[in-house]
């Protein structure tokens, strides 16, 4: 029982985070494009509750940043232009959910102040909305990676587990080379044949096929385990002889065995994609400017300057952890779950 | 003092010949015609530590072609005439004077007398002759040899006596003097052999042991560790001396250590491991200046550098079979107004204040402000203007869309990639600012950050891009430097390499213009002319040139006569001035 609260929790949890992701046009209060060259690494604004004539005011006020003459990325607040925070604002336009055009967005102020949760980058984009924006693509990287490698994994698993013989051998065999392959190097060659016409959405698609791709192996010997001990069972060797067709025993008896192992390595396989998607853009192979992912935001902070400099760049690699925590208990909750079922 | 150390030291050289490494400077003979140096009187002693961000791959300064090779050769290697890297003015180094003939065709050069390699060995003229026998020959394929053929005619060289040569010309040639900065005399002694036997290109590899090499540089070669570092003594036989007499240098040692890159470079410098760092970026800078009074070291912006860099459209002929997009699209890169469209629609100013942090200069023309005598002060530079370009657009028959798209004439969208080094983080931000730029006209650019090397063999090789940022550096502030850039048949001639004969009118009047500057002698008569091609350039964009890095540099305190320069390499340059202050070594290690 206790088992299943958490994992209402938790699955709570991560569908929040997800929410925010499919909404991130909404919850951004700016384009995750725009750039603002005024106002390059400016630091996360300050809520102030009190102007300068010291009125107290309920709404946080945001005011405008100016940069210091003379210097870079050194910015003073104009306390004489503040501007409250206000939710359900007007903004710049985007699609929700790749379909609807929308302008409102949950919080924001009046211009020429903006409200920099996380400060901006090197351009003066915000990192906030470009964080939600990448999660987009890291996240949903991770899911669509993990559905493609779970369902070639799962497909060639029962093969080899239920035929034996040569498929086994064939499968098996061929899940080793992938596990040895040196996959990184062959990425990077294969990115200098790729045509210089790649957009954002074809190489995330092209990260993700690649990523789900190579990591079929290993579900797979899992799942070839579980299918080598469950053809044995006597509910099986019945519906085989009752004349069931193999694609029949498969799908009714075999497949729901492995269910429990499926989902448990679902639930192990999205962080993992989730880092490798965020590695590839971290190395540039991955999603391209201006669209954000998370690996590519962070590609900011190979240079020591920004490294040392600016703290905020670091929201991306934070803001990996309680995902990558979510899903990892996610998957001891299942798989204690599961082991229970099975006794 | 002088007497008892003089003979202390002629001691040591005779009876241990002149091998061995000699603790004290070699004493100054009368006959010897040493430099004086007008620096600061220093103090003798010391060690000196360099960061190179990669290992040299030779001490040959006859085949070297990459920076850190060169940058240790420089210490070891004498020229005849040097280009100061301060005053930008050529002064006598090996050859103490030079005689033109009034033809502009001969160039007598007198040698200074009493001169020894780092060896101990004479020099005379015959080592002179040999040094351009060697850069001249065809099979040895020496970078060099580029500059020392003038219209197709290898340099001359004769001996008139054992301290003097004449060099001859084919034509009249503006900055001959320039030609010899950097260019090495080698030891006859050490390398005819070599040479004879055509191993001259092995020679000298990292491997050598210190007895084989010598060089006329002030400091000469004594050990080289792999991966680490290379460490250079002072040569004991320089031939400058300070004013009161002191030979040069006054270091004991240089030392280069191999870092890993940028980053390690500066990290170790903050640790006080280096001495001088070279070559900041600008992000580095401003990490680094905020300890400048803590850890007592200094930084120096000496202002815009050489180097300018650009975007620019492929417009070499293609062949149609495999490139039929990029022809396509190289109708609207050899329109003209659409390459003033584009320039007009970038933002330099904010380019050159991002991507280098405010040290930078925005650039209109490839010639930067460092090279003060030959930029062309009147060529305009135009604030960025959206309504500028789209008006250039619309009178080149383009349009938009409801949506904004640009289109051309036959209603296809405009769209191209850019091409960059992903490795210079500088260029790639500059693609991403011009990607956002130009969307304000309608235009989807895609940024493309490729290997180094492969972006390279696009742009030089396969033709195979639409547009590329490319930052090119001149090594000397003269426009003969540039030549193989300007010229239509050039092989940097980056945006058609090496045409036939010049594609357009306006290539045809450069290439003129640049011919003659060359053969013209008087440098007023010839900046009018450089300033014309200036003039060109700006109005037919073939580079649309975008921002200059500042130079900056930095050294420890300790270190004295430190006076970097905008010309390479920088900071030590006048290694042999440089001491340090106070006692000991300057590096904590």
């Amino acid at each position: 029982m206790r088992d299943k609260n958490k994992i209402a929790v938790l699955l709570f949890c991560l569908g929040a985070l997800h929410l925010a992701a499919i909404f991130a046009g909404f919850f951004s209060p700016y384009d995750f494009a725009q750039q603002d060259r005024a106002i390059p690494y400016a630091p996360p604004s300050r809520l102030h509750f009190r102007d300068v004539k010291g009125t107290i005011h309920w709404r946080p006020l945001v005011c405008l940043l100016v940069e210091r003459p003379g210097t870079f990325g050194v910015y003073d607040e104009d306390l004489q232009k503040c501007f409250p925070l206000r939710f359900m604002v007007r903004g710049s336009e985007y699609k929700l959910l790749g379909l609807f055009k929308s302008t409102w967005h949950l919080f924001g102020v009046s211009v020429p102040a903006r409200v920099l949760l996380m400060g901006t980058d090197n351009y003066g984009r915000d990192v906030f909305s470009r964080l939600l924006y990448g999660s987009q693509v890291s996240l949903l990287a991770g899911l669509l990676a993990t559905a493609l490698s779970l369902g070639i994994g799962a497909l060639l698993g029962i093969m080899a587990g239920y035929y034996g013989g040569w498929i086994d051998v064939v499968v098996m065999r061929c899940g080793e080379l992938f596990l040895a392959l040196p996959w990184l190097y062959l990425l990077f060659a294969l990115r200098a044949f790729l045509p210089l016409h790649i957009n954002s959405g074809q190489a995330f698609l092209l990260v993700i096929a690649v990523i789900g791709t190579i990591g079929w192996a290993r579900p797979a010997r899992l799942i070839r385990g579980v299918v080598l001990s469950g053809k044995e069972r006597h509910y099986v060797l019945a519906a085989q002889l009752s004349g069931g067709s193999d694609l029949y025993v498969m799908r009714r008896h075999i497949l729901p065995q492995t269910w429990s192992i499926l989902l448990t390595q679902a639930a192990l396989l999205i962080p993992q994609y989730i880092l490798a998607e965020v590695t590839l853009s971290f190395l540039g192979l991955g999603v391209g400017e201006p669209a954000p992912s998370w690996g590519n935001m962070l590609a900011t902070l190979q240079q020591y300057s920004v490294l040392v400099s600016y703290w905020w760049m670091w929201a991306p690699g934070l803001a990996v952890i309680p995902v990558f925590l979510g899903y990892l208990l996610l998957a001891n909750a299942l798989q204690a779950k599961g082991g229970l079922h099975r006794v | 003092m002088v007497v008892l150390s003089l003979k202390r030291a002629l001691i040591i050289v005779i009876s241990l010949h002149a091998f061995i490494a000699v603790d004290q400077a070699y004493p100054q003979h009368p006959s010897e015609e040493v430099a004086i140096s007008e620096n600061q009187i220093g103090r003798p002693g010391g060690r000196l530590v360099v960061s190179l961000r990669s290992e040299p791959k030779t001490l040959n300064p006859v085949t070297s072609t990459d920076i850190s090779s060169r940058e240790v050769i420089a210490q070891l290697i004498g020229d005849l005439v040097h280009i100061n890297r301060l005053s930008q003015q050529t002064e006598p180094a090996l050859a103490k004077t030079w005689h033109i003939s009034p033809d502009g065709l001969r160039y007598t050069l007198q040698l200074r007398r009493g001169l020894h390699f780092s060896d101990g060995h004479p020099v005379d003229a015959d080592d002179v002759i040999f040094s351009f026998k060697v850069y001249l020959d065809e099979s040895v394929h020496s970078p060099q040899r580029d500059l020392l053929v003038i219209k197709g005619k290898p340099i001359g060289i004769e001996r008139v006596d054992a301290y003097s040569v004449v060099f001859t010309l084919a034509q009249p040639y503006a900055a001959t003097e320039r030609l010899f900065d950097s260019i090495a005399i080698l030891p006859k002694h050490l390398l005819e052999e070599a040479y004879k036997s055509g191993k001259l290109l092995q020679a000298w590899g990292l491997g050598t042991s210190p007895q084989g090499i010598a060089g006329l540089g002030p400091f000469r070669l004594k050990e080289y560790v792999a991966g680490q570092r290379i460490t250079l003594e002072r040569n004991p036989y320089y031939w400058k001396v300070d004013r009161n007499g002191t030979r040069l240098p006054y270091l004991d040692q240089i030392t280069f250590l191999f870092v890993a890159n940028a980053d390690t470079e500066v990290i170790r410098f903050q640790a006080g491991d280096t001495d001088i760092i070279n070559r900041i970026s600008a992000e580095d800078y401003s990490v680094l200046e905020k300890e400048q009074s803590a850890r007592s070291f200094h930084l120096f912006d000496l202002g815009p550098s050489l180097e300018f860099n650009f975007l620019f459209f492929n417009l070499n002929t293609v062949v149609p079979a495999q490139s039929s997009e990029l022809i396509r699209r190289q109708v609207w890169f050899r329109d003209v107004k659409f390459r003033q469209a584009i320039s007009l629609g970038i933002d330099r100013e904010a380019i050159a204040r991002i991507v280098y942090r405010g040290r930078g200069t925005p650039l209109w023309t490839p010639v930067t402000p460092a090279s003060s005598f030959w930029v062309n002060a009147a060529i305009p530079h135009p604030a960025r203007s959206v309504e500028g370009a789209r008006k250039l657009l619309a009178s080149a028959r383009f349009s938009w869309k409801d949506d904004g798209t640009l289109v051309d004439a036959s209603g296809s969208p405009v769209a191209f990639s850019i091409i960059t080094s992903a490795s210079n983080l500088q260029r790639t931000q500059m693609a991403t600012m011009i990607q956002a730029d130009l969307k304000d006209l309608g235009i989807q650019v895609q940024v493309v950050p490729l290997d180094f090397h492969s972006a390279l063999d696009r742009i030089f090789q396969t033709h195979d891009y639409e547009a590329a940022v490319l930052g090119l550096g001149a090594g000397d502030v003269d426009p003969t430097s540039e030549m193989n850039v300007w010229l239509s048949s050039g092989n940097d001639h980056v945006w058609d390499i090496g045409e036939p004969h010049p594609a357009t009118s306006w290539e045809l009047e450069i290439d003129q213009l640049m011919e003659k500057q060359l053969s013209t002698m008087k440098p007023s008569n010839r900046k009018l002319l450089y300033d014309r091609v200036q003039e060109i350039l700006a109005d037919d964009v073939p580079l649309i040139c975008l921002a200059s890095p500042d130079v900056l540099v930095g050294a420890k305190d300790q270190v004295a006569n430190f006076k970097p320069g905008i010309l390479d390499p920088h900071a030590l340059w006048n290694s042999q001035e440089l001491f340090l202050r106070g006692n000991g070594n300057a590096s904590t290690r």
